[in-house]
């Protein structure tokens, strides 16, 4: 069995609170806020310390007042509380009361290897408590326990659930998401939510959509919370057998603004979609200040010699320009093939929240024809409804839906190529994975010729440019900047290099 | 000195008595502020009771709240402290006929009584504990925010003229942010950070139920269950839980019992605030599927 870093583990969690901390909870604290940092939080020094201090004036067998004392002194930007939880669930799962195992006596006994117990348990149907349950009865359980939201009864049901479905095996290098699959399949519980609404709709009778709607809320509230606390089992379970460090590692996941676009998952799309709006109003107060205090303009020669005047020709007071910064004009041209639709989506939403510092926007999309889509963005007051219109009106197919950056060009430079200008910024985004079509990078460096600046965002990494079918390098030659695009930091990034 | 708060559930407690219903984590951070004297930055979505935070702690603790409001140009003169530059002229004027000389007169006009306190330097000159609070510290520019950083850490005030002034107690501080920026890190390094959020909907239900005057809980469980509802969905601007307590006091006033699709569909540019929201949750809240466009 791997050691388990966690020697303290085996104390009663209701111990009560030493004045000093033990050498113990100070190296379990230790390695926390090292994976913290590995993790990608900033956790400085002090900050450090400030934890190590905070956690004495606590009663540690209070799991949840000694999550918000780390988390108050070691998270500072919300962002990042997701990811703060993950890693202490890891690091203090074996913590806190209602995590005891009452039918295998003493808790958490690590070195005999709780989950070989739950094994035999399993096969034997003995170890007492909910051993002996059929599985109809555990999915009675289920039921019964969402019905009446009784969270004591739902840690039961899953941690049953969890023993008789996951089929954990110790030592087995799988992450946390395969047993929980393997879990929430036998457990069904689309269909159990289904049951939960036509029970709701028997005892009170006539029910209006309003009505139906807010159970549906409710029920399933309720099922994500035992999803929770699957999951947290099957955490629990793993932390023991694999330890720690092992543990938190494969866990470690991407800070919402480091998820790469390509690779995202429906759920981080889901998190993105929702920072991109703060973000997106952060960045346009930003610009605007920026705006206002930005540098003075230059020295206004006149009107110092006439100031001068006054002092007996001495220049006391010197006047300057009137800033005039000037606002661009962006042309978006997006690939939105199914390689690169998310991070196309992405930056059109960014492009059109802070339309307000531009002084005119005209997106175009391709896959191997191209269509302005401007348009759709005009008096709209949703953006998402206007970027989903794109994706699914958009008449961008020319021959069959593969990108074809060559021919998508050519369109765009013969129908729309004499309105780029001297104050145009043209921003191309695409992985430039062309398909061994004819690249016509003609046109881009015409288009440089003409246009104030032109851009190339790839949301590749820059260690895949120009592998396979990528000639991003043939284009970047002509642009003014070609930039690595892969998450909301770097696209934040490069908009305020924009303006 | 002596900490303000017994424990946690102490401070819940109080908390609940002047109608704030926290939860375990504000408590425990602001416990938590006490015991190591630092300030707390909050931050969390507009409406979810920030600044209501900070008044009802000094509620609770009976103390004096200072509050400084933060906009955008905030300077030295106006958060610290700045001289009384009419009365120092007076002074001087008033000295000109006697035979004072000029060093005795100068030491005079830069002494206390001609300073006129600004926000941080009255709340740590002041004798009685005292709350403060740093309201919408995301409006200044990023420079003054360095103007914090001294008071904040060390509890301190240096005036060139008069040398440092120290805190006579330590102040409970709160600064408020909406989020409109990125704070600084070394501001962020002093504080406990507090992540305020929307209420759960136990807590919401508790909310409305104590802050509107002559609602069943019957209605206020309604009122809790549709604006979780109405948060789920994709929106330009959620609704905050003031705007849950005005929806509620309207729905008392009308002498609505039960909501039915009518009433919520009517009373809707109460919780919302954009016409494209009112549309989408109306539509959405009647589509007893949930499934979200």
């Amino acid at each position: 069995m791997t050691a388990t870093g966690t020697p303290e583990g085996n104390g009663s969690s209701a111990e009560p609170v030493p004045s000093e901390l033990g050498d113990a909870i100070l190296e379990l604290l230790n390695g926390f806020i090292v994976e913290l940092r590995a993790v990608g939080l900033p956790v400085s020094l002090t900050e450090n310390l400030d934890a190590l201090e905070a956690v004495k004036h606590i009663p540690i067998g209070d799991r949840e007042s000694f999550k918000y004392a780390l988390g108050a002194t070691l998270v500072k930007h919300y962002n990042h509380w997701k990811a703060f939880e993950t890693v202490f669930e890891v690091y203090f799962s074996l913590r806190g009361k209602e995590y005891t195992i009452g039918e295998d006596g003493e808790l958490l006994d690590l070195e005999s290897g709780e989950l070989d117990d739950a094994e035999t348990g399993d096969q034997q149907g003995a170890g007492g408590g909910g051993e002996n349950l059929s599985p109809e009865e555990l999915a009675e359980m289920l039921f019964q326990s969402l019905l009446r939201g009784d969270s004591q009864m739902m840690r039961g049901v899953a941690r049953q659930a969890v023993r008789r479905f996951a089929g954990m095996e110790p030592g087995r290098p799988v992450g946390g998401t395969y047993y929980l699959y393997r879990t929430l399949r036998n457990l069904d519980l689309d269909k159990v939510l289904e049951r939960l609404l036509q029970q709701a709709q028997h005892t009170h009778g006539e029910a209006s959509e309003l009505d139906q709607r807010l159970w549906r809320d409710e029920y399933q509230q309720r099922i994500d919370q035992l999803q929770m606390e699957i999951e947290a089992e099957i955490r629990r379970r793993l932390v023991a057998d694999r330890g720690v460090e092992a543990m938190a590692k494969t866990l470690r996941k991407p800070l919402p603004e480091d998820v790469d676009f390509m690779h995202a998952s429906r759920e981080e799309m889901a998190n993105l979609r929702k920072a991109i709006y703060p973000l997106t109003r952060k960045l346009a107060a930003r610009l605007q200040r920026k705006r206002r205090h930005g540098r003075r303009g230059p020295l206004d020669f006149r009107r110092t010699v006439r100031a001068s005047l006054s002092y007996g020709g001495v220049p006391l007071e010197p006047k300057f320009r009137n800033p005039n910064p000037h606002k661009p004009e962006i042309f978006v041209i997006a690939d939105i093939s199914g390689s690169v639709a998310a991070f196309a989506r992405f930056t059109l939403h960014l492009v059109y929240a802070i339309s307000g510092q531009f002084s005119k926007v005209r997106s175009f999309v391709f896959i191997d024809g191209l269509d302005e889509v401007t348009s759709y963005f005009e008096g709209v007051e949703d953006i998402n409804e206007a970027v989903h219109r794109v994706n699914t009106e958009a008449d961008v197919v020319w021959v069959d839906g593969h990108s074809d950056y060559g021919h998508a060009l050519g369109v765009f430079w013969q129908e729309y190529g004499s309105d780029v200008g001297p104050r145009t910024s043209v921003m191309i985004l695409g992985d430039a994975r062309n398909n061994y079509h004819a690249a016509e990078s003609w046109i881009i460096s015409e288009m440089q010729d003409k246009a104030r600046h032109v851009y190339w965002l790839n949301p590749e990494p820059r260690s895949y440019w120009d592998t396979g079918d990528s000639i991003v390098g043939e284009y970047a030659q002509h642009c003014d900047g070609s930039f690595e695009v892969r998450n909301l930091r770097q696209l934040e990034a490069f908009v305020e290099h924009l303006v | 000195m002596p900490f303000r708060f017994e424990d946690a559930e102490s401070l819940r407690d109080g908390l609940r008595q002047v109608d704030y219903l926290s939860d375990e984590g504000i408590a425990g951070v602001v416990y938590l502020a006490d015991r190591l004297q630092k300030p707390i930055l909050v931050e969390g979505p507009a409406g979810t009771g920030k600044t209501q935070l900070a008044k009802s702690v000094a509620e609770v603790l009976g103390s004096r709240l200072i509050r400084l409001q933060c906009y955008e140009g905030l300077d030295e003169a106006k958060a610290l402290y700045e001289w009384n530059y009419k009365k120092q002229l007076l002074r001087i004027q008033s000295d000109r006929s006697d035979e004072h000389d000029w060093a005795e007169v100068s030491e005079d006009i830069f002494s206390e009584e001609f300073l006129l306190t600004r926000p941080l330097l009255e709340a740590i000159s002041a004798v009685d504990p005292v709350v403060l609070l740093i309201d919408e510290v995301d409006r200044v520019e990023v420079e003054t925010e360095a103007l914090l950083l001294e008071i904040l850490s060390d509890y301190q005030v240096s005036i060139p003229e008069l040398g440092t002034i120290e805190a006579r107690q330590i102040p409970l501080v709160f600064l408020t942010s909406n989020n409109t920026r990125e704070l600084s890190e070394a501001l962020k390094r002093r504080c406990l950070y507090l992540h305020i959020d929307y209420p759960n909907l136990e807590r919401e239900k508790e909310i409305v139920l104590a802050k509107v005057p002559g609602i069943t809980e019957n209605l206020a469980d309604q009122v809790a269950r549709v604006v979780r509802s109405i948060r789920q969905i994709e929106l330009k601007k959620a609704p905050s839980v003031s705007e849950t307590i005005d929806w509620a006091r309207t729905l008392v006033l009308l002498g609505v019992e039960k909501i039915e699709e009518q009433t919520a569909s009517d009373t809707l540019n109460i919780l919302l605030k954009y016409q494209s929201d009112i549309r989408k949750a109306a539509k959405e809240l009647v589509t007893a599927d949930g499934v979200s466009v």
